[in-house]
């Protein structure tokens, strides 16, 4: 459900059941928001792994993949930025209990990389509890006028 | 794009072609399930080929790690081939790069088992 078009001052709202093929939706909406904005295709991929992270997260680890539990997820941010945030209806989640994936008791294993994506190819990547439960993620991307032109992001 | 996994063999190389998406929900299992039955079925040295994968996340990456392992300890080799330059990153920023025999061309890649 879009609450706000993707041309006036507000951010895009929607609301997803948990399913993994809505990462696809997510996915589209962000590519729309990205070409609206003037941001380059590099950018745009890395923000969009960022954003499949985020709600496969919300999905898989928050809703317990429950589809009858929903993800939000906003797409907003200034002119300078794009600010992403992607709810869920799940118990809560603790980021400080993740383990490093880049140690090398880590290394190999098949799970507990997606945060550190997010963290990698965003600026900035926040947890919070939500008013009624669930886990609030917001993620920033901030752009000067070079990278929304063409230059590489990361 | 729909992924979709092929097999070819090259000698006694399992050539492992990997197209489209390899994400949570899209590609991960196919991929994991391909390779396994390559090894059940008795390959002992595999390279996929990474040409056509237009994206890969975390349960992707963590796949392919999984299959690495697998194939290590059941004694068979795995290795990666035509890295794109997008999926070459994500490997990088995860230090697996370094786990990985990766090749850029397939003729270097075969001769190298």
């Amino acid at each position: 459900m879009t609450e706000s078009s993707p041309a006036s001052p507000g951010p895009i709202v929607l609301w997803l059941s948990s399913r993994y093929e809505n990462l696809e939706l997510g996915q589209a909406v962000l590519e729309y928001v990205c070409r609206l904005r003037g941001i380059e295709n590099d950018a745009e991929h890395w923000i969009g792994v960022a954003l499949r992270e985020a709600l496969a997260n919300a999905i898989k680890h928050g809703n317990r993949q429950d589809p009858s539990r929903r993800v939000m997820l906003s797409l907003g941010g200034s002119a300078n930025s794009l600010e992403i945030v992607v709810g869920d209806e799940g118990e809560g989640f603790e980021a400080t209990t993740v383990a490093d994936p880049l140690a090398p008791e880590n290394q190999m294993k098949t799970s507990g990389r997606g945060i550190f994506y997010m963290k990698t190819f965003m600026d900035d990547v926040t947890f919070s509890r939500g008013e009624r439960g669930g886990t609030i993620l917001t993620m920033r991307k901030h752009f000067d006028s070079d990278q929304k032109k063409g230059a590489q992001t990361r | 794009m729909k992924t979709t996994v092929t097999m070819r063999d090259v000698g006694d190389v399992k050539i492992v072609e990997l197209h489209g998406k390899i994400t949570i929900g899209s590609g991960d299992l196919q991929m994991r399930e391909a390779i396994h039955t390559a090894i059940t079925g008795g390959a002992t040295k595999l390279l996929v080929d990474m040409k056509d994968v237009t994206t890969i996340d975390s349960s992707g990456i963590g796949e392919l790690v999984g299959c690495y392992t697998t194939a290590t300890h059941k004694g068979a080799k795995l290795k990666l081939v035509n890295l794109p330059p997008k999926i070459s990153d994500v490997l990088t920023v995860t230090q697996l790069i370094t786990v990985f025999d990766v090749f850029t061309n397939e003729k270097d890649a075969l001769a190298s088992f």
